[in-house]
C-alpha cells in the first residue's frame, strides 16, 4: 500500500503535463515575437534616414523634392511634453498626497480615487475632444490651434497615472518616519516636504518618467488641438509640430522619401521613449522602497 | 523632557502650543490639496457635461436610437448612424481579447511558474517594453509590414475554413483582422502584468499542498494557481478591452476607414476613435458632422467607463474572493 503513495505519474497525465507546460512556453514565445519584428523594422527601414541633417533641417513639406528632417518635431515633443509634465506633476503628486496624507479612507477621497480611475480610462482621442470643445473652438488665448492646448490634453492623459504611481509609493513610506517625526515636534507640512516626499522621491520619479515616455507617443490628444506645422515653432501660443503628428501625416503619403522620414522619426521617438523607460526601471531598482 | 511642560496647570506654556501663525502652513497645505482633489472630480464631471452638451445637435436631429442602430455613416447626405462603427469598435476588441489574453496570461504563467529564475526578470522587462512603443509606431508597422505580409495567409484561411461564419469571402488589405491583431499587442503588456500581479499572490502553500498530493506542475497550475487568480486576470483583460476599445491612430492606419459592417473579418471597417480622428478636421465646418463626432467620442467614453467599471468589480470580487479562500475551505478543486 505504501508504495503507492509514490506510485509513477500516469503516462497520460506526464503527456498532458509536457503538452501544457509546452504550450505555455509556445505562446510565451509568440509573445517575444511582435517586439523583435518591430524593433527590426524599425532600424531596418528608419537607419537609413538618419543623418546629422535629418536632426537640423525642419521638414520642407514638399511632395516630390528634398523632404527635410525633422528637427521641428523634435523640438516640438520636447516643449510640449515638458509643460504638459510642469503642469500633471505638481497636480497629480499633490493629489496623492492629499490622498495617502489628508483624505485616507474618506468618501471624498474614494470619489477622488474613483474619478482618477474614469481619467485611466478615458480614450486620448477623447481628451482630444474635450481641450478641442473647450479651448479651440473659443479661441481661447487668441488663437485656434495652441501648443499649450495640446500640452493641455497631454497634461490630462498624465495625470491619472502620475497620481496613481505616486499614491503607491507614498504608501509605502512607513508610518514610523511620519510619527517619529511628529513626535519631534514637526509641523505636517515639514512631515510631508522633509519626511514623506524625499523617501518617496524614486519612486515618484520613476512614475513621472513613464507618464512622460507614454505622453511622449501620444498622437491622439494632439491631432485637433496642437495641429501640426512643418517649421519650427517656440511660443506656445503656435501650431506646434511633433514626432507623432509628423509620421501619422507621413505614413499616408505615397511618396517613399516622405515615408522613409516617417520610419526615421519613429526610430527616433521610439529610442527617446526606450531610454525613459529604462532610465526608468534603473531608478525603481536603486529605490530604498519597494 | 520635563513631564510639567504637558500640563496646562503650569504657568509656562505646553510645548505642543502652537500660535495660529505657525499653524497657517499646515491649513494651507490641507485645504489646497484638497481643493485640487475636488478640482479633478469637477474637471471630469465638467468634461462629460460638456460631450452631452456639445454633441446633442445631433442627438436631437437624428434621435439616440436612430444614432446607435442606423448603418448608414455618410456626412455628405448629412447621414449618422453609428452602428458601424460601434460595431467595429467592438469586433476589432473582440478580437484583440481572443488573440492576446490567451498569449498574456500564459507569458504571465510562464514568468511566474515555469521559467528558470534566471530568465524571470528579463522575460519581464521584454514584455512590458512592448508598452514603450507608441501607438503611432504600430500604426506604421502595421500598415507597412503586418497588411502585406499577412495577406497570402488570410487569403488561404479564408478559403479554406469559408464554411465557419464570418470568415470566408473577399480578403482587403486593410480589415477587421489585421487591427484586432495590432490591438492584441497593445494590450499584451497591460493584460500580463496585472496576470503576472495576481499569479504571484498566490500562497505557496496552496501550490506545495497541490504538488505534495502528487499534481504535476500543470496540473498544480490547473487546479491551484488559475482559480485562484481567475478573477484578476478577468480584471486584467476588462483594463485591456478599455485599452483597445479606445486606441485610435494604430486603429486608423489598419482598419481601410469605410464606414460600412464588413461581412467577414478580413474586410474593412471603421470604429468610432477612428472615425474622430479622420473627419474631425474636415467637420469644424459643419455644426451636425462635428456635433455627431462629438457623440462619438461621447459613446466612446461611455462604453469605456462601463468596461472599466466591471474590470473594477472583477478585481474587487477576486480580492474578496482571494480572502475567502484564506480561510479553511472545505473543498479545494472539484
Amino acid at each position: 500500500m505504501s508504495s503507492l503513495a509514490f506510485a509513477p505519474v500516469s503516462g497520460r497525465r506526464r503527456r498532458t503535463d509536457k503538452i501544457a507546460r509546452g504550450m505555455v512556453a509556445l505562446l510565451t514565445g509568440v509573445a517575444l515575437v511582435p517586439l523583435v519584428l518591430i524593433l527590426y523594422y524599425l532600424v531596418k527601414q528608419g537607419i537609413g534616414a538618419i543623418s546629422l541633417d535629418f536632426f537640423t533641417t525642419d521638414p520642407t513639406g514638399s511632395f516630390l523634392g528634398d523632404p527635410g528632417g525633422i528637427k521641428s518635431a523634435i523640438v516640438g515633443t520636447v516643449l510640449m511634453v515638458a509643460l504638459a509634465t510642469a503642469v500633471a506633476v505638481p497636480v497629480g503628486v499633490g493629489v496623492a498626497i492629499w490622498l495617502v496624507e489628508f483624505g485616507r479612507a474618506s468618501k471624498l477621497a474614494h470619489a477622488v480615487r474613483y474619478f482618477i480611475d474614469v481619467m485611466t480610462g478615458v480614450p486620448s482621442i477623447v481628451f482630444g475632444l474635450f481641450v478641442y470643445i473647450t479651448l479651440v473652438i473659443g479661441n481661447v488665448g487668441g488663437s485656434s490651434f495652441a501648443a499649450w492646448k495640446g500640452a493641455t490634453a497631454v497634461a490630462l492623459l498624465m495625470l491619472p497615472i502620475v497620481t496613481r504611481s505616486a499614491e503607491v509609493v507614498l504608501l509605502l513610506v512607513p508610518n514610523a518616519l511620519r510619527e517619529a517625526a511628529y513626535a519631534l515636534g514637526a509641523p505636517r507640512w515639514k512631515v510631508v516636504f522633509r519626511i514623506v516626499l524625499p523617501t518617496a522621491l524614486p519612486g515618484i520619479v520613476t512614475g513621472v518618467l513613464l507618464a512622460i515616455a507614454r505622453a511622449a507617443g501620444e498622437t491622439a490628444p494632439l491631432l485637433f488641438t496642437a495641429a501640426a506645422v512643418n517649421a519650427t515653432a517656440f511660443n506656445y501660443n503656435d501650431s506646434m509640430n511633433s514626432l507623432p503628428m509628423l509620421i501619422f501625416k507621413n505614413v499616408g503619403q505615397a511618396q517613399d522619401r516622405l515615408v522613409t522620414i516617417a520610419w526615421g522619426a519613429a526610430l527616433t521617438l521610439v529610442a527617446m521613449i526606450l531610454m525613459l523607460t529604462l532610465l526608468a526601471r534603473l531608478i525603481q531598482r536603486r529605490s530604498r522602497l519597494s | 523632557m520635563e513631564a510639567g511642560t504637558l500640563t496646562p496647570a503650569g504657568e509656562r506654556r505646553s510645548a505642543l502650543h502652537r500660535s495660529p501663525a505657525a499653524r497657517l502652513p499646515d491649513r494651507i497645505l490641507k485645504w489646497g490639496l484638497t481643493a485640487l482633489s475636488v478640482g479633478v472630480i469637477v474637471l471630469i464631471a465638467y468634461f462629460f457635461v460638456r460631450l452631452i452638451v456639445e454633441s446633442r445637435p445631433v442627438f436631437q436631429q437624428v434621435g439616440v436610437v436612430n444614432y446607435l442602430f442606423s448603418a448608414d455613416w455618410v456626412p455628405s447626405k448629412e447621414l449618422y448612424g453609428a452602428l458601424p462603427l460601434l460595431a467595429g469598435t467592438l469586433i476589432t476588441s473582440a478580437i484583440a481579447l481572443l488573440l492576446g489574453i490567451p498569449v498574456a496570461v500564459a507569458a504571465a504563467l510562464f514568468v511566474t511558474e515555469l521559467a528558470p529564475r534566471r530568465v524571470r526578470g528579463p522575460l519581464t522587462v521584454v514584455v512590458d517594453l512592448l508598452a514603450a512603443v507608441p501607438s503611432v509606431v504600430y500604426g506604421l508597422w502595421g500598415f507597412f509590414f503586418l497588411i502585406p505580409k499577412l495577406q497570402p495567409a488570410e487569403r488561404w484561411f479564408a478559403d479554406t475554413f469559408s464554411f465557419i461564419p464570418f470568415i470566408g469571402g473577399t480578403v482587403t488589405g486593410p480589415n477587421y483582422f489585421v487591427a484586432g491583431l495590432i490591438l492584441a499587442i497593445m494590450i499584451l503588456p497591460i493584460a500580463s502584468a496585472i496576470s503576472r500581479e495576481v499569479i504571484s499572490t498566490v500562497p505557496g502553500e496552496h501550490k506545495e499542498a497541490a504538488l505534495a498530493l502528487g499534481a504535476t506542475r500543470w496540473e498544480m497550475i490547473r487546479m491551484a494557481v488559475l482559480p485562484y487568480a481567475r478573477g484578476g486576470i478577468a480584471g486584467g483583460a476588462m483594463l485591456g478591452l478599455g485599452r483597445a476599445i479606445g486606441e485610435t491612430i494604430a486603429v486608423t492606419l489598419v482598419i481601410g476607414n469605410a464606414p460600412v459592417i464588413g461581412g467577414s473579418i478580413f474586410q474593412q471597417g471603421y470604429t468610432l476613435a477612428a472615425v474622430i480622428a479622420n473627419e474631425f478636421g474636415e467637420a469644424a465646418s459643419n455644426e451636425l458632422h462635428k456635433a455627431a463626432l462629438i457623440g462619438a467620442g461621447l459613446v466612446l467614453f461611455v462604453l469605456t467607463l462601463c468596461v472599466n467599471g466591471v474590470a473594477r468589480a472583477f478585481v474587487v470580487r477576486a480580492e474578496r474572493g482571494t480572502r475567502a479562500a484564506d480561510q479553511p475551505a472545505a473543498g479545494m478543486a472539484t
